[in-house]
């Protein structure tokens, strides 16, 4: 069997030195969902992925890191660790096993921001389950924005909404950490329902915001808009090039 | 970490910040602003839509003659994806009925659905991915709203239209700066958090061609912030609100009097297709970055392939400003993994300053975008010469960040810009106390489906709004007008759409336009194999593409993305 396999071993080596040449780059091996590829070292996962022949329909959207539409999970050799992370923005390394998330079954809660008060309870309430928090911190391990997924859980069972919103601010929702949670709580949609919360109820208001509205509303610039409106290109050619900059 | 053969440039770019900050802080210009003739000259020599071959004439449909930039003009004269006559028995039966169909999840889809829902409307979005994967999502910067005492409206118009070359639709820019106001309040109705001063009134800063600060933000990423907070919006009227998500739209569909009277969708994961009948349809499929336009590397999202633009062009609407892409000045350059990424113009807005590879300002850092763009790309040209070159064969030029922080203070770059520290801090590279290196990215379709201010086309039945629409930015967008456009324009479709849709009849459904769009490609001896919406970009290596398309036969729908031709430049030198 072994002597059967040579020839196909060597044809294999070197079909990947061509392609090492055409991108000029050092190749890793990958598992891609457990199935060997050869890729270039300085790939993402999202492109290593590509780069074998797939083509992507669920589990890339973005591309950038803010949609969280690629969590994917991995393995290092000899790390006994489950690494999470965005295909998008982690690199692969040598004799990474990986496979990506397509989608993270969830269940949102309805309700409707204005009649919500901002109150201690209110998250609990929408979100019981955020009580089965116990405090082992594998979502905040799990995140691949490096927040502090904890921390805002028990902030939002102690009632500060301010301090989850603020916590939860740049959270993608990929729902890595929704995946790992041993207390099955969905703590990105904590998140969103407390940001919801604090842009509603607990912010400061704008007075400059509601007179400018006001203004607008009851006509005050009809005259100059009609008047721009149908301005010839040379005039206002003039007006633009001559207006003065606020410093 | 920058490697070594940077560090003379980074430290020349050292030398020369202190006496950068100073004339930063003196409140003058830190570089002349261009006048009128100086920006047609940049633009004309420098700027990609003035290269040779980035426009040609579109040889079929109701722009026929017009220059059209080329990479689009090759998507409109491309195949559809359906065979008319098989589609009969779903037009008789269709899968799906709504009052209101919206073709795209991003942020123009889910206020429109928001809108119709609260004017009693329901309403299906059909998107290509999820709802929320969209350029909305990818927003960092802000939104222009003219909500300080030093501004007004009609300020803002001005800007805009001068920022447009004078080639706006008036109507339109006149209903996205007198709305704005409005959104901005709508918005934090919904549960949006802005940056806010101590007192509660809006922090604003100055982006590219603004004259008076007016970019409202939440830190860097206020497309998540106002995506998040619409699709929860969505998803809480599971009554008045159905989804699909990836099943894109391919063709719309007519009636007999012409009228539009839904789409035939494609699911992704089935590969059928699918036909709704809607009373009234909305295109807010967004733009083309996905098109590589002059194989450009691109700040777009995986689908923004200009679907929308493709399937109202074969109805027969109208196209407008067709031959303008927008270039972001600022897409990252290094490292190579994140190359075309957006650098918000945020920075610049809070004082960062482009800076050739002798570390000296070359532009003024707030010109319009295609004018800062364009001297971007002529300082890195052979002209002059002056760009940093990496190892990877990209060119850029210096954003110094580190001023920011000197300016504002110490801890405002981390508290206003989480996004883009955490996008260079993977590749230790702390923003707070070393610049960017940058170069101009593909960023957005400046053009698109001629609408008037109640998002109406040439077609009845079909309204388009956001990115996929023409006419508001004229040739030239700025910065934090498109986050404004789709929340302007998406409330506004939604609304003349549900009182459209509330007297609509409809009479028998037919894809008629599809056969006569075949019919124009032979008659204008057009011989292309490409299959268009093109739906996804393909970023299969070339050798791997040619065995997947050795199949005999049928070959699957899925595959017309493999055969775009648009391989973007960034696959065919580096991964």
């Amino acid at each position: 069997m072994e002597s059967d396999n040579r020839p196909r071993q060597e044809e294999g080596k070197r079909q990947e030195e061509g392609k090492r040449q055409r991108v000029r780059a050092n190749m890793v091996n990958v598992f891609i969902m457990g199935k060997r590829h050869v890729v270039p070292e300085h790939a993402t996962i999202m492109r290593a992925i590509e780069y074998a022949g797939h083509q992507i329909i669920r589990g890339a959207g973005c591309r950038e890191g803010f949609c969280g539409a690629c969590g994917t999970l991995y393995r290092l050799p000899g790390d006994y660790k489950l690494h999470t992370g965005l295909a998008c923005t982690t690199l692969v390394k040598e004799g990474m096993s990986l496979t990506q998330i397509p989608a993270v079954p969830m269940e949102k809660a309805i309700y409707d921001v204005e009649k919500l008060r901002p109150d201690v309870n209110t998250i609990l309430e929408v979100y019981p389950v955020a009580a089965r928090c116990v405090a082992c911190n594998t979502c905040s391990k799990a995140c691949p924005q490096q927040l502090q997924v904890m921390d805002y859980v028990q902030a939002g069972l102690r009632g500060d909404i301010a301090l989850v919103a603020d916590l939860s601010f740049d959270c993608v929702a990929c729902g890595l950490c929704a995946l790992r949670c041993p207390a099955e709580i969905i703590p990105h949609e904590i998140g969103i329902l407390s940001k919801r919360l604090f842009g509603r109820h607990l912010r400061k208001e704008s007075r400059e915001l509601d007179e400018r509205i006001r203004e607008v509303r009851a006509g005050k610039f009809d005259a100059e808009y009609d008047e721009l409106m149908v301005m010839g290109k040379d005039s206002l050619n003039k007006l633009y090039y001559g207006r003065d900059m606020e410093p | 970490m920058y490697p070594d053969y940077l560090s003379e440039s980074l430290q020349a770019v050292e030398r020369t910040r202190p006496g950068r900050l100073e004339l930063a802080m003196s409140g003058q210009p830190v570089y002349p602003p261009m006048n009128a003739d100086e920006r047609k000259d940049v633009l004309s020599k420098y700027h990609p839509d003035f290269t040779p071959g980035a426009k040609r004439p579109v040889r079929v449909g109701p722009n026929r003659g017009e220059d059209i930039t080329t990479e689009v003009a090759d998507i409109l004269e491309a195949h559809s994806m359906i065979e008319p006559k098989l589609m009969d028995i779903h037009l008789r039966e269709p899968d799906y009925e709504t009052d209101l169909l919206i073709i795209g999840g991003g942020g123009a889809g889910c206020w429109a659905a928001i809108t119709a829902a609260r004017n009693g409307m329901k309403s299906l979005i059909a998107t290509k991915l999820r709802m929320g994967d969209a350029n909305t999502m990818m927003s960092e910067g802000g939104m222009q709203a003219a909500v300080s005492p030093t501004d007004s409206p009609t300020r803002h118009y001005l800007d805009a239209i001068g920022g447009g070359h004078f080639e706006n639709k008036p109507e339109l820019v006149r209903v996205l700066t007198e709305d704005a106001p409005e959104v901005v309040r709508e918005l934090e109705n919904l549960g949006v958090i802005w940056d806010k001063m101590g007192d509660g009134s809006m922090q604003v800063l100055h982006g590219g061609g603004t004259s008076r600060k007016r970019m409202v933000s939440c830190r860097d990423y206020i497309g998540a912030i106002i995506m998040r907070t619409l699709m929860d919006e969505v998803k809480n009227h599971p009554d008045m609100i159905s989804l699909r998500e990836f099943e894109p739209a391919v063709e719309l569909i007519l009636d007999d009097k012409g009228r539009c009277a839904g789409a035939v969708l494609y699911d992704l994961d089935t590969e059928q297709f699918l036909t709704v009948r809607a009373k009234a349809t909305i295109i807010s499929t967004g733009g083309f970055g996905r098109l590589h336009i002059r194989g450009f590397a691109t700040t777009n999202h995986y689908g923004a392939t200009g679907d929308g633009l493709v399937m109202a062009y074969r109805a027969g609407a109208n196209l407008k400003f067709m031959d303008s892409v927008q270039y972001h000045p600022t897409g990252a350059v290094f490292p190579e993994q994140i190359a075309g990424f957006l650098i918000t113009e945020k920075i610049r807005g809070a004082g960062g300053q482009p800076l050739n590879k002798f570390g000296e300002l070359f532009v003024w850092p707030r010109e319009p975008r295609d004018v800062e763009s364009a001297a971007i790309i002529r300082e890195c040209s052979s002209d002059r010469n002056n760009g940093v070159d990496t190892f990877a064969g990209r060119s850029g030029v210096w954003l110094d960040s580190p001023l920011i922080d000197m300016i504002h203070g110490a801890g405002y770059t981390r508290h206003q810009f989480p996004g883009m520290c955490r996008q260079f801090d993977r590749f230790g590279i702390d923003i707070v106390k070393q610049p960017m290196l940058v170069y101009p990215s593909l960023h957005y379709q400046n053009g698109g489906i001629e609408i008037n201010e109640r998002c109406e086309t040439s077609i009845p039945g079909l309204f388009v709004a956001g990115e996929a629409s023409g006419g508001v930015h004229g040739r030239n967008r700025l910065m934090g007008n498109s986050v404004l456009d789709y929340n302007v324009f998406g409330r506004r479709a939604g609304r003349h759409a549900s009182e459209y849709a509330k007297s609509a009849t409809l009479g028998r459904l037919n894809v008629d336009h599809v056969r006569t769009h075949a019919e124009e490609l032979v008659r204008e001896g057009i011989d292309t194999d490409l299959v268009s919406p093109l739906i996804l970009p393909s970023y299969t290596p070339e050798d791997v593409k040619i065995q997947q398309l050795a199949r005999l036969g049928n070959v699957p729908a899925r595959h017309s993305m493999l055969r775009s031709r648009f391989t973007p430049g960034e696959r065919k030198t580096h991964l």
